[in-house]
C-alpha cells in the first residue's frame, strides 16, 4: 500500500469532508484525514481553512501523526497567525516530553513558525532545551537560536541567548558544537557589526578539536567558521594549516573545498621561504585534481575555483594541465570551464599538447565551445610568443574550412595576434581578405575593417574592400560603423590622393545622417584634426599602439584576495563579490586575506607604492570610459587588455587633447602638408560648410564646449577644488583637489604643485581603508617630473573595493602621496554623491515597501533653506548626481517628492522632500537602514541644490 | 549559508514535493526555475547555477526528477551540491530506486526525512543506516521506551550503532580498480590515469578497531622498508569513519567500519600505464555511398588473465544503413538508436589480438546537419588483477570481546572512463 493514494480524492466538497475526518473519534481515521490534508497541501491546493481541525489533532502520541501535524503548522502558521497561538501549549509541553526525539520535534518545528506573536512564548522552552542532557536535543535547540535571531534579533539578545550559544562551542559533544557554530555564522553573517564570532586561540582550539569528531557537514561549518579568524602570526597560522590539511582526505567534495579555502587563506601569511609552504603548495594539487572526478555540477564548482587558485597561485597546478583536457561526453558548462583552465595553464613547456587539443576542439559541433576553443588558440599565440606562428597556421587551417562561425572567430583572434606582433604575420591577410564576404557577425566585421585599415598600404585593393561596406553603412552596428571611419580615415591617411572622396563619404555619413553621438563626435573630431593639421592627425590616428598584454580575463586583485576568501560559494562560481548578488549585504564587509606576516602594515600609516607582497599594479583596467583609446580604435575587444601602465596614460591624454589640446587644435596653425589640405579643401572652408547644416553646427558647438569644461555630461555637481595639503607640511607639495563623479566613474582631481626648489619625480598615491572602500583604481600618473613652479592636474580614478573601514567622520579619507623626497600625510572629505549609483531608481512598489519596513527610529528630518527652484527644477538638479525621483505627489500647493538614492556599497537610501510653493525652506525626511549615513546625505541636498 | 529550501520537481517542472527551510525566499520562486531552464536549454548553455532577480537556484538531475535548492544568500554552493547528492543517496536507501512514483507514493516519509537531513539550511544527519533506526516506513506507534533517538546519531562514531551481532564475523575486502584512458586520435596517450576504491563488506560484532595495510610506498618510506612492490597514491579519499589526522601523520587506516557495504576510500594512481585493451581502427566514409570501419582489438595484459564482457563501442554515422559486420570472434551489433556499433567478447585472453570489420550504407542525399566526432569508447572487467599492483598487506581486527575475524579480499580491473578519438 502506498501513500499515493491520498492525492486522488479530487471531488468537490473535499474540505467539508475533510473536517468531519478530522474530528472523528477514530485514531486511524484521523491519522489518514491528515495525510489527505497534507497531500492537498503538497500539490498546491489550499487547506488553511482546516487549520484549527488539524491543530485539534496536535496532541497525540502517535509520532508520525505529530509529525505530519507539525508540518502544517509550519506551511499555514504564518497565514493564520492568531491561530497559531492555539499551538503554544502543545510546543511548551512536548519540550517537556520525555522523549528527546519529542523535545527535538518540538524546538525544531517552533523555531519555522515565523509567528512574531508566538516567538515571546517560545523562549522558556528554548531556554531549557538548550541546557538539555541529551545532545540531540541541544544541537537543535542551537539551531533554534539562529530561526528566533531572524524573527526578532532582538529578543535572542535580550533573553541572553547569544551567550548560551557561545558556550555550546565548549559543549562535550561535537555534533552540538557544529551546530552551534553554524548557527553563530549564521547570526554574525546577517549582523556584520555585532562581533558575534569573537574568534580566539582557545575557540579556535576548540573548534580544531570538534573538526576531527563531527560529521562531514559540521565539519564544513566549522572550517567556513575558521577561514574568517585571521590568525596572530604565521606561527599560529601554520599550525592551524597543519591541523586542517588532513581535512583535504575527506571524501566529501564540500569539506576538500572548505579546507582549501582556509589553506588559501592562511597560506597567504606563511614566509615564502619556509619549508612548509612549499610542502602546502605540494599538498593542494592532489585533491583539486581529484575534484575533477565528482559529479559534474560539483566539478563545475572546482572548476571555477580552480579558475581562482590558478590566478592566485600559479605553480600550484602549473604540471597538471592534461587533468583539464576536455572529454566528449562532459557537459558543455564543464567543457567551457576547463578550456578557461587550460589556457591560463599554458606554457611553452605543454603548448604544443594544448594546441593539439584545442584544434581538435574546434572541429566538435557545439557551436559555443567550439567559438571558445578558436579564440583559446589566439589567446596562446598572444601568450606564449613561440607558439605564435603555429598559432596562426592552426587559425589559418580552420579559415579554410569555411564553417561560418570558425572563420569569424578566427579573424577576429588574428586581429588580437597582429596587435602583438606587429610586422610579423601580415603575409595571411590575403587570406583573410578572401573571406570578406561570409562575415556577418559585427565583432568579425568590425575586426576584418580594422585589419584592412591598419594595414592599408599592404592591401592594394583596400579602398575597393572599404567602400563595399560603406555601401550599407545605416544598417551596420555601432562597432563597425565606429571601426569603418577609423579604417577609412587610416587610408586617406596613407593614401590620400586616391582616397579623398571615399573619405568625404564617410565624414557625412557619420556626422550628417547619424544620430549616433559616439558616432557623429568621432567624426567631427576626425574632421577638425584633418581639416586643421593633417600632420598631426597622423600623428594621433597612426599613432603606435600600445601592445596588448599577455595575461587575458584576469580578475582584478583585490576582488580576486576577496574571491579566495569565498571558496567553495556562491561567489566563487559567479566570480562577483557577494555585495554584487546578496541584497542587504550591506557591504561594508568585503573580505581580505589577512597581511603576510613581518610587513609591518598598520591601519595609521597607509604604505605608499609597492611594498608588501601581492600588491602588483592592477594588470586589469576597466575598459570604459578611455576616449583617446576609442580614438585609436584600441575599444574593439574588451575583453583584450592593453598594457596596464599604458592605458591611465591614454586616459590623461585624452583629458588633455579635450581641455586646452583641443582649443590649440583649433585655434593653433592651420598649415600641415599641403596635399592633404587639398584633399579636403581649404581647412578654412569647413566651417563654412559646416554652418549650412544647423544641427551639425549646434552638434560642433557642443564639441567646443567640450573644449572649456572637460567632458563631464551629468550634471554632477563639482566643488571647486580645496587645499588639501599645504605646501610648507609636504616640503614644498602642494595639493589640492576635489572629488567627481563622471558617467559612473568616481574621479578625484588633484592639482599638484611643486613650491620647492628642486625637481619632484615618482609620484604615488595611496588611502588608508575607509568607510566606503575608496581606493584608487589605478596608479597616479604625473608622467614628467614636475619642474619647480609647475602645477600639474591629475585626475585618479577611484574605485570601491578596497579594504573597507568605518572612518569618522563617515565621508573622511586619509590619503598618503609619495614623490622622490618624502611621504606625506593628510586627510580630506568627499560629499557622500560620489557613492551615488547610477541605477539607484527604485521601483514605486519597491520604494513603499522599503519605507515602511525601515523602522521609524531611522528616519531622520532636517531643513534646507534658501533654495529658490521649485519642485521639478530640484528634482532636475538632483538627479544629476544620481538622487532620483520616484513620484510626485501635490497636496495643498506643498509638493512632496519621493527619492531614492543607491551607494556603491548596495545601501538604499530613501527621502521625502517637501517643497512649499513660495517657500524657500524644504523639509528633507531621510530614511535608510543604515542611519548613520543621513546626516551625509542630507549635506549632498544641500551642495547640490544651493550650486 | 546554505539552502533556504529544497524542492523536487518533475520533468514538467511541477514541484512533487518541497521544504522551506529559511523562509527567506518566497517558495512561489520556483515558478521561474522551469522557466529559466528551457531558455538555457535553448541556448544550449545549460549552467547547473541560475538566478532570478536576487534568487540562486542549484540543482540537479536525477532520473526524472529535478532536486532544486534556492537561496538569496552567498551559500556555500559545494556544500549544496553534496547535500542534493546525499538527498538521492539515502531517497534511494530508502526507496530503492527515486523517481516521481517513489516520491508520491512515499511523501509522509519524504517530508520526516527532509525534516531530519537538514535544519534551517544546515544539512544535519544524512546517514541512511542510522537514519532508518528512527524513521521507518511503517508509521509508528509511540511507545517511549521504543522509539528513542539513537544514541549514534550524535555520537562522536555517528555510522556506527552499538550493539550489532553476529555469529560469524567476517569483512569482505573489494579492491576495484577502473583505468581512465585518452587516446588521441593518432594514437597517442593524451592522458591516463587509474582511479581505485576499496568496499567493504563487513560483517562483524561490536564496535571494532580495524587497520588496514596497503602497499603504499609512503608508509614503506616512513617505517624504513624497502622490501617489495609498492604503489604510490596521489590522492588518497576517506570514509567519514577513517581517522584522517592519524593518517596525515603516519599513514596509518585506522577505522571503526560502519556495518554492511560501505566505500572505506577511493585513491588515484598517475603511473602511465599501457591502456590495457589497445584499439587500432580504420573508418573510411565514402560520401553518399558508405562507410567502411575496421578495428583491431589487442589485449595488453598477462596472458594468465582474461579480460570479461569486452564491448567496444564504434561510432557510426546516424544516416547510416544497411550494416554488415564481420567478426574474428564475439559479435558486433547496430544500435541505431546511439548511432554505435557494439562489438561484444564475452572472454578476452591476454595478449590476443581480434578485428572486426563493418560495412555501412550512406544514403545518397547527404544529412546537412554537422555531427561530432563521438570517440570509441571501451568496457571490460579483469578480475583477479589489480592493474596498480596495490596489495592489501593486512587488515587487523580488534574488538574487545577478542572474536577472531577473517578478511577476505578481492581483486579487480575494470575500464572506467575509457576513450579513443577517431580521425573521421
Amino acid at each position: 500500500m502506498t501513500d499515493s493514494k491520498y492525492f486522488t480524492t479530487t471531488k468537490k466538497g473535499e474540505i467539508f469532508e475533510l473536517k468531519a475526518e478530522l474530528n472523528s473519534d477514530k485514531k486511524e481515521k484521523k491519522k489518514e484525514a491528515v495525510k489527505k490534508v497534507i497531500a492537498s497541501m503538497t500539490v498546491g491546493k489550499d487547506v488553511s481553512a482546516l487549520f484549527p481541525d488539524v491543530v485539534n489533532c496536535m496532541q497525540t502520541d502517535n509520532l508520525e501523526l505529530k509529525k505530519l501535524v507539525y508540518l502544517y503548522l509550519m506551511n499555514y502558521a504564518k497565514s493564520q497567525p492568531d491561530m497559531a497561538i492555539m499551538a503554544v501549549n502543545t510546543f511548551v509541553k512536548d519540550c517537556e516530553d520525555p522523549n528527546p526525539l519529542i523535545r527535538a520535534l518540538a524546538v525544531r518545528t517552533m523555531g519555522c513558525i515565523r509567528v512574531d506573536k508566538i516567538t515571546e512564548y517560545l523562549c522558556e522552552p528554548l531556554r531549557k532545551c538548550l541546557k538539555d542532557e541529551d545532545p540531540y536535543v541541544r544541537k537543535t535547540a542551537a539551531v533554534c537560536v539562529a530561526k528566533l535571531h531572524d524573527i526578532n534579533a532582538q529578543l535572542v539578545e535580550d533573553q541572553g541567548f547569544l551567550d548560551t550559544l557561545k558556550d555550546l562551542i565548549s559543549d562535550s559533544n561535537p555534533m552540538v558544537v557544529a551546530n552551534a557554530v553554524a548557527a553563530l555564522s549564521e547570526i554574525a553573517e546577517s549582523h556584520p557589526n555585532s562581533n558575534l564570532l569573537d574568534l580566539n586561540p582557545q575557540t579556535i582550539n576548540k573548534l580544531l578539536t570538534a573538526l576531527n569528531e563531527c560529521t562531514e557537514w559540521g565539519q564544513i561549518f566549522i572550517l567556513d567558521c575558521l577561514a574568517n579568524y585571521t590568525p596572530r602570526d604565521d606561527r599560529e597560522s601554520q599550525s592551524i594549516c597543519e591541523r586542517v590539511t588532513p581535512r583535504l582526505s575527506h571524501a566529501n567534495s564540500a569539506v576538500v573545498l572548505s579546507a582549501v579555502k582556509v589553506l588559501m587563506k592562511f597560506m597567504e601569511m606563511l614566509p615564502k621561504d619556509l619549508d612548509y609552504y612549499g610542502t602546502l603548495l605540494k599538498k593542494l594539487a592532489p585533491p583539486l585534481v581529484t575534484l575533477l572526478s565528482a559529479e559534474p555540477e560539483l566539478q563545475y564548482v572546482a572548476l571555477r575555483n580552480i579558475n581562482l587558485i590558478v590566478q592566485k597561485r600559479p605553480e600550484i597546478l602549473k604540471h597538471e594541465m592534461k587533468v583539464f583536457f576536455v572529454k566528449y561526453n562532459d557537459p558543455i558548462y564543464v567543457k567551457l570551464e576547463k578550456l578557461d583552465i587550460m589556457i591560463r595553464l599554458a606554457s611553452q613547456a605543454n603548448i604544443a599538447q594544448v594546441l593539439a587539443e584545442l584544434k581538435e576542439y574546434a572541429t566538435e559541433v557545439d557551436v559555443d565551445f567550439v567559438r571558445k576553443a578558436v579564440r583559446a588558440i589566439g589567446r596562446c599565440a598572444i601568450k606564449v610568443e613561440q607558439s605564435a606562428e603555429r598559432c596562426v597556421s592552426t587559425l589559418l587551417d580552420l579559415i579554410q574550412t569555411k564553417v561560418n562561425y570558425v572563420v569569424q572567430e578566427a579573424i577576429v583572434v588574428i586581429k588580437d595576434i597582429f596587435r602583438k606582433y606587429p610586422n610579423k604575420y601580415e603575409s595571411v591577410i590575403a587570406t583573410l581578405c578572401e573571406n570578406l564576404d561570409s562575415l556577418d557577425e559585427p565583432e568579425a566585421r568590425a575586426a576584418m575593417i580594422w585589419i584592412v585599415g591598419e594595414y592599408a598600404e599592404r592591401i592594394d585593393n583596400a579602398d575597393e574592400l572599404l567602400e563595399s561596406f560603406l555601401e550599407g553603412f545605416h544598417d551596420e552596428s555601432t562597432q563597425v560603423q565606429l571601426q569603418l571611419l577609423t579604417a577609412i580615415v587610416k587610408l586617406f591617411l596613407k593614401k590620400p590622393t586616391e582616397t579623398q572622396e571615399l573619405v568625404q563619404q564617410v565624414l557625412s555619413l557619420a556626422t550628417q545622417d547619424s544620430d549616433n553621438p559616439d558616432l557623429r563626435d568621432r567624426g567631427y573630431i576626425y574632421w577638425r584634426l584633418l581639416s586643421t593639421d593633417p600632420v598631426a592627425a597622423k600623428e594621433v590616428v597612426l599613432a603606435e599602439k600600445p601592445l596588448i598584454s599577455e595575461e587575458t580575463d584576469l580578475i582584478e586583485p583585490t576582488l580576486l584576495d576577496e574571491l579566495i576568501c569565498h571558496i567553495g560559494t556562491l561567489a566563487s562560481v559567479y566570480h562577483k563579490p557577494p555585495s554584487a548578488f546578496v541584497e542587504g549585504s550591506r557591504g561594508v564587509q568585503h573580505k581580505r586575506l589577512p597581511a603576510r606576516a613581518g610587513s609591518g602594515e598598520s591601519a595609521e600609516s597607509p604604505e605608499v607604492g609597492q611594498s608588501g607582497t601581492s600588491e602588483a599594479p592592477p594588470a586589469v583596467i576597466p575598459s570604459q570610459g578611455d576616449l583617446l583609446g576609442d580614438l585609436l580604435n584600441l575599444d574593439l575587444a574588451p575583453a583584450t587588455t592593453t598594457v596596464p601602465s599604458v592605458q591611465p596614460s591614454m586616459q590623461m591624454g585624452a583629458m588633455d587633447l579635450l581641455g586646452g589640446g583641443l582649443d590649440s587644435l583649433l585655434g593653433g596653425d592651420i598649415g600641415g602638408s599641403p596635399s592633404m589640405g587639398a584633399a579636403l579643401g581649404a581647412p578654412a572652408a569647413m566651417p563654412a560648410a559646416l554652418s549650412n547644416a544647423p544641427a551639425v553646427g549646434g552638434g560642433l558647438g557642443d564639441l567646443f564646449d567640450l573644449g572649456g569644461g572637460v567632458g563631464m555630461p551629468t550634471g554632477f555637481y563639482v566643488a571647486p577644488k580645496t587645499l588639501f595639503l599645504p605646501a610648507m607640511k609636504a616640503k614644498g607639495l602642494e595639493i589640492s583637489g576635489t572629488f567627481a563623479r563622471r558617467g559612473g566613474i568616481i574621479q578625484m582631481d588633484l592639482s599638484l604643485t611643486n613650491k620647492a626648489m628642486s625637481v619632484m619625480t615618482d609620484f604615488a598615491i595611496q588611502f588608508n581603508r575607509n568607510s566606503f572602500g575608496l581606493a584608487p583604481a589605478g596608479p597616479l600618473q604625473v608622467l614628467t617630473p614636475l619642474t619647480p613652479n609647475q602645477t600639474i592636474d591629475v585626475s585618479l580614478p577611484l574605485g570601491t573595493t578596497g579594504p573597507v573601514m568605518k572612518m569618522e567622520p563617515l565621508n573622511n579619507l586619509q590619503v598618503a602621496v609619495k614623490n622622490n623626497i618624502d611621504v606625506f600625510y593628510f586627510s580630506c572629505q568627499y560629499p557622500l554623491s560620489l557613492l551615488f549609483v547610477e541605477d539607484g531608481k527604485m521601483e514605486r512598489q519597491v520604494f513603499l515597501a522599503t519605507w515602511k519596513d525601515i523602522p521609524n527610529d531611522n528616519e531622520a528630518q532636517f531643513q534646507i533653506k534658501d533654495v529658490h527652484l521649485n519642485s521639478d527644477a530640484a528634482s532636475n538638479k538632483l538627479q544629476g548626481s544620481n538622487i532620483f525621483t520616484i513620484a510626485k505627489r501635490t497636496v495643498d500647493a506643498q509638493d512632496m517628492l519621493y527619492q531614492s538614492i543607491k551607494l556603491t556599497n548596495g545601501i538604499w537610501v530613501l527621502a521625502e522632500m517637501r517643497v512649499q510653493t513660495g517657500n524657500p525652506n524644504y523639509t528633507l525626511s531621510i530614511k535608510c537602514r543604515a542611519p548613520e549615513v543621513s546626516q551625509f546625505v542630507y549635506q549632498c541636498y544641500e551642495l547640490v541644490l544651493k550650486n | 549559508m546554505s539552502a533556504s529550501a529544497v524542492f523536487v520537481l518533475d520533468l514538467k517542472g511541477k514541484v512533487l514535493i518541497c521544504r522551506n527551510y529559511k523562509g527567506d525566499v518566497d517558495m512561489s520562486e520556483i515558478d521561474h526555475f522551469f522557466t529559466l531552464l528551457m531558455q538555457q536549454e535553448e541556448d544550449g548553455l545549460i549552467s547547473p547555477v541560475m538566478s532570478h532577480g536576487n534568487v540562486h537556484f542549484l540543482w540537479i538531475k536525477h532520473n526524472n526528477l529535478y532536486l532544486v535548492a534556492t537561496t538569496n544568500k552567498n551559500s556555500n554552493a559545494s556544500l549544496v551540491y553534496a547535500f542534493l547528492y546525499k538527498l538521492v543517496e539515502v531517497f534511494t536507501e530508502y526507496f530503492k530506486e527515486l523517481e516521481e512514483e517513489s516520491i508520491q507514493d512515499n511523501f509522509v516519509v519524504v517530508y520526516e526525512l527532509l525534516d531530519e537531513l537538514m535544519d534551517f539550511g544546515f544539512p544535519q544527519t544524512t546517514d541512511s543506516k542510522i537514519l532508518q533506526e528512527y524513521i521507518t516506513q511503517q508509521g509508528q506507534k509511540l511507545e517511549v521506551a521504543k522509539t528513542k533517538v539513537p544514541t549514534t546519531v550524535t555520537n562522536a562514531v555517528s555510522w556506527r550503532s552499538e550493539g550489532i551481532r553476529y555469529k560469524k564475523n567476517e569483512v569482505f575486502i573489494d579492491v576495484i580498480e577502473s583505468i581512465n584512458v585518452l587516446v588521441n586520435a593518432n594514437g597517442s596517450v593524451m592522458s591516463s590515469d587509474i582511479v581505485g576504491c576499496i568496499r567493504l563488506k563487513t560483517m562483524l560484532s561490536g564496535m571494532p578497531e580495524l587497520r588496514l595495510g596497503l602497499n603504499d610506498r609512503v608508509l614503506f618510506a616512513l617505517t624504513g622498508r624497502d622490501k617489495g612492490k609498492t604503489v604510490v597514491m596521489e590522492d588518497v579519499k576517506f570514509h567519514q569513519c577513517v581517522r584522517l589526522s592519524r593518517f596525515e601523520s603516519d599513514r596509518t587506516i585506522s577505522f571503526i567500519p560502519p556495518d554492511g557495504e560501505s566505500e572505506l576510500m577511493s585513491y588515484r594512481i598517475n603511473t602511465h600505464v599501457k591502456p590495457l585493451i589497445w584499439i587500432e581502427s580504420v573508418i573510411e566514409k565514402f560520401s553518399h555511398s558508405r562507410v567502411e570501419i575496421m578495428v583491431k582489438a589487442k589485449g595488453q595484459f598477462k596472458k594468465q588473465s582474461v579480460a570479461n564482457n569486452v564491448e567496444i563501442r564504434v561510432p557510426v554515422p546516424s544516416d547510416a544503413d544497411s550494416p554488415k559486420f564481420k567478426t574474428s570472434t564475439g559479435h558486433a551489433k547496430y544500435v541505431p538508436e546511439k548511432n554505435l556499433v557494439v562489438w561484444s567478447i564475452k572472454s578476452f585472453p591476454g595478449g590476443k589480438e581480434f578485428l572486426m570489420r563493418a560495412h555501412f550504407g550512406l544514403p545518397s542525399v547527404e544529412n546537412d546537419e554537422l555531427e561530432g566526432k563521438p570517440p570509441i569508447t571501451v568496457k571490460f572487467e579483469i578480475p583477479y588483477f589489480p592493474v596498480s599492483g596495490i596489495q592489501v598487506r593486512y587488515m587487523k581486527i580488534i574488538e574487545k570481546s577478542g572474536y577472531q575475524a577473517l578478511p577476505w579480499v578481492r581483486y579487480i580491473t575494470q575500464s572506467g572512463d575509457y576513450q579513443l578519438r577517431t580521425n573521421s
